[in-house]
């Protein structure tokens, strides 16, 4: 597999009147061809900011790349002029954004709308851009493409728009497809439905898939491999189970304690465990470990130091302390799952 | 059978202006004859209230007023003697048309470009360049502006007309006048609303698609930007297109802007129900149009004889 993006050590921090707030403080990950790898954390960790700043999406106001590369299929992508990314978006690299409901133009009809990014990208002819868009909206599943076409956002249902959006990503075949809470503003059984889409997406168009989640049972469904943030910086990464299997850092520990789990056989109701605390202040990033105020296993060496990475496994890393070879043992937790 | 329910409705406001008006204007103490009273004698001030049925009781007045007005006759002027409302909104209103027309053109074409080079370029030189041409053009008066413009253009340069009305030089100067207030509050109307709408969601998935910037403002920011400047169009329109008494006076333009004010004064009663009628129903129209125009722009917007 080749590599197709590599995100190493980006930074972004957004002016405000307060101050500068570091909302991205280091950020590595890769995606090969075809993979599906996907970005998990709690609001506000950075998840969207780096989404944003790989497509150079971010307002050039307000935010600031402050160090950092962005390579894809090669070549530095990061600071990149305007034209070029202009050519890259939409056509090598499709978005699709979080919030059906505010995210397609309510004025235009949603035909012309995926229309758009052929026309920017390809030399079709008009009905050759008209076959393709019924031919995407087939794809995604939606019945009576030539009706669908000439309706407006507000006359489909939230799952109907989101597949839309993902149609518009996938107009001009994207290699990668960046999927920011694709399924977050959905209920349940459309949810469900959207994620079969972009499994079977992938798939079929050999694309490779950055999944923006908060919901671990989205990733467990979806994802080959996993990217844990907290506050800015990447804290474990790995395979899918190596991360619900045996998962390396605290905060992995308590995310995946927090969510209501199902045994066979076992009927009695436990209570979900919540990590304490509240993430830190971006303002002024604490300079140990980020999740250290919260850790119930912290150490001094937690507060003063950024723990490196350390790796487990060729795929699986961490940044904790406890998997120094100094620090004292915590076998117990290292199950997923484990009982307290 | 929406426009039916529509028409119905427009001439039932127009009934309720009219019974308002009269009611209105025969409740303000005085008559049209009261600084004749002391030169004419008793017989002849009877004589003419009698000529303009003042002598019938109100209710009869105004069961005659309403027949007339059925037969789109706005009656006879007390103060001119030749000439009765219908002519005088016919020779004043193409006049005041034209310039109101030219006004509301400059006003809009000028006003939405400001506010959306303003939007654009949000806090920097030029946003605060037409915004502080914005606030000075709603804060300066029209009849400190219409001056200092004759001043300059017409008296020192020569470049316009001082006054009057003939030919399309004359009308450049009453316009940019009249113009300048309704530009600054459309610029200020289309900066906000243009402000709004590139910061929504779908401005992203238009850049997220790779369209240039020009392509996104104008497919994805202008039109979604207009729905909220188009409802402060219509009664814009309305009070434009209808005259105003301080420029028709100052540039000496035979509009109907000042029967307004001077039919009040001269207590004309005809005069002041037939200019408060024609101005109700130009409102009225444009109100109509402006509800039409949505309907094109926004395609959420069904119009429905329901109002489901």
């Amino acid at each position: 597999m080749s590599r197709l993006l590599e995100v190493n050590d980006l930074k972004v921090s957004f002016k405000t009147y307060g101050g500068e707030v570091k909302a991205v403080r280091g950020v590595d990950f890769h995606i090969d061809q075809g993979e599906v790898l996907a970005i998990v954390g709690e609001s506000g960790c950075g998840k969207s900011v780096t989404a944003q700043s790989i497509m150079g999406l971010l307002p050039k106001k307000v935010s600031m790349i402050k160090g950092g590369s962005v390579t894809f299929n090669g070549e530095e992508i990061l600071g990149l002029p305007k034209k070029k990314m202009q050519k890259l978006k939409g056509s090598e690299i499709g978005l699709i954004s979080q919030d059906p409901m505010t995210s397609l133009n309510p004025t235009m009809r949603i035909g012309s709308q995926i229309a758009e990014a052929i026309k920017k990208h390809t030399n079709y002819s008009k009905s050759q851009v008209y076959a393709r868009v019924i031919e995407l909206l087939h794809l995604v599943g939606i019945p009576n493409p030539e009706k669908r076409y000439k309706q407006y956002p507000h006359e489909l249902s939230g799952g109907m728009r989101q597949r839309v959006l993902i149609a518009m990503a996938l107009s001009c075949e994207p290699k990668l497809l960046i999927a920011d809470e694709p399924t977050t503003a959905l209920d349940v059984t459309i949810q469900a439905q959207i994620l079969d889409l972009l499994k079977d997406i992938q798939k079929r168009l050999d694309t490779s898939i950055i999944l923006i989640t908060h919901d671990l049972g989205v990733v467990a469904e979806v994802a080959q491999r996993v990217a844990v943030m907290y506050a800015g910086v990447v804290i474990e990464s790995g395979e899918v189970e190596e991360i619900f299997e045996a998962p390396k850092h605290p905060y992995t520990w308590g995310l995946l304690h927090s969510v209501p789990k199902y045994e066979k056989g076992n009927h009695e109701k436990s209570r979900l465990v919540p990590i304490e605390g509240s993430p830190p202040d971006l303002f002024a990033p604490p300079v140990g470990c980020p999740f250290a105020a919260r850790c119930e296993y912290a150490m001094e060496i937690c507060v003063d130091q950024m723990p490196d990475v350390t790796k487990s496994s060729p795929t699986h890393s961490a940044r904790c302390w406890l998997n120094d070879s100094q620090a004292p043992s915590v076998k117990d937790f290292v199950a997923a799952g484990g009982e307290r | 059978m929406y426009i039916v329910k529509r028409i119905l409705t427009m001439l039932l406001t127009i009934w309720v202006i009219t019974t308002l008006t009269f009611i209105i204007m025969h409740s303000i103490p005085g008559d049209p004859f009261a600084s004749d009273a002391d030169v004419l004698p008793e017989e002849v001030l009877a004589n003419m209230r009698a000529k303009f049925n003042l002598d019938e009781p109100l209710p009869v007045q105004y069961v005659l007023y309403l027949k007339d007005l059925a037969q789109f006759d706005l009656g006879p002027s007390i103060q001119s003697e030749t000439r009765d409302v219908n002519t005088l909104i016919a020779d004043g209103f193409p006049a005041s048309a034209v310039l109101g027309l030219q006004s509301l053109v400059i006003a809009l074409v000028f006003g939405l470009l400001l506010g959306i080079i303003a939007a654009l370029n949000h806090n920097g030189i030029l946003d605060y360049a037409s915004m502080g041409f914005a606030i000075l053009g709603i804060s300066i008066p029209s009849f400190i502006l219409a001056p200092l413009l004759i001043n300059y253009f017409a008296v020192d340069w020569g470049m316009f007309p001082v006054a009057s009305w003939g030919t399309w030089q004359h009308t450049i100067l009453p316009s940019v006048a009249l113009a300048t207030a309704p530009l600054a509050i459309v610029a200020r109307f289309m900066r906000s609303s243009m402000l709004e709408v590139m910061n929504q969601n779908y401005i992203k998935t238009a850049d997220a698609k790779g369209l240039a910037i020009t392509g996104i403002v104008i497919k994805h920011g202008i039109r979604n930007a207009l729905i909220p400047v188009i409802s402060f169009i219509g009664p814009l329109a309305a009070f434009l297109l209808t005259g105003t008494f301080v420029i028709e006076k100052i540039f000496a333009i035979p509009g109907i802007g000042k029967y307004f004010v001077d039919s009040i004064f001269n207590r004309d009663f005809p005069v002041i129900l037939g200019t408060t009628i024609f101005f109700s129903t130009i409102l009225i129209v444009t109100l109509f149009l402006v509800d039409i125009s949505y309907r094109i722009v926004d395609p959420r917007i069904k119009l429905s004889s329901k109002g489901e």
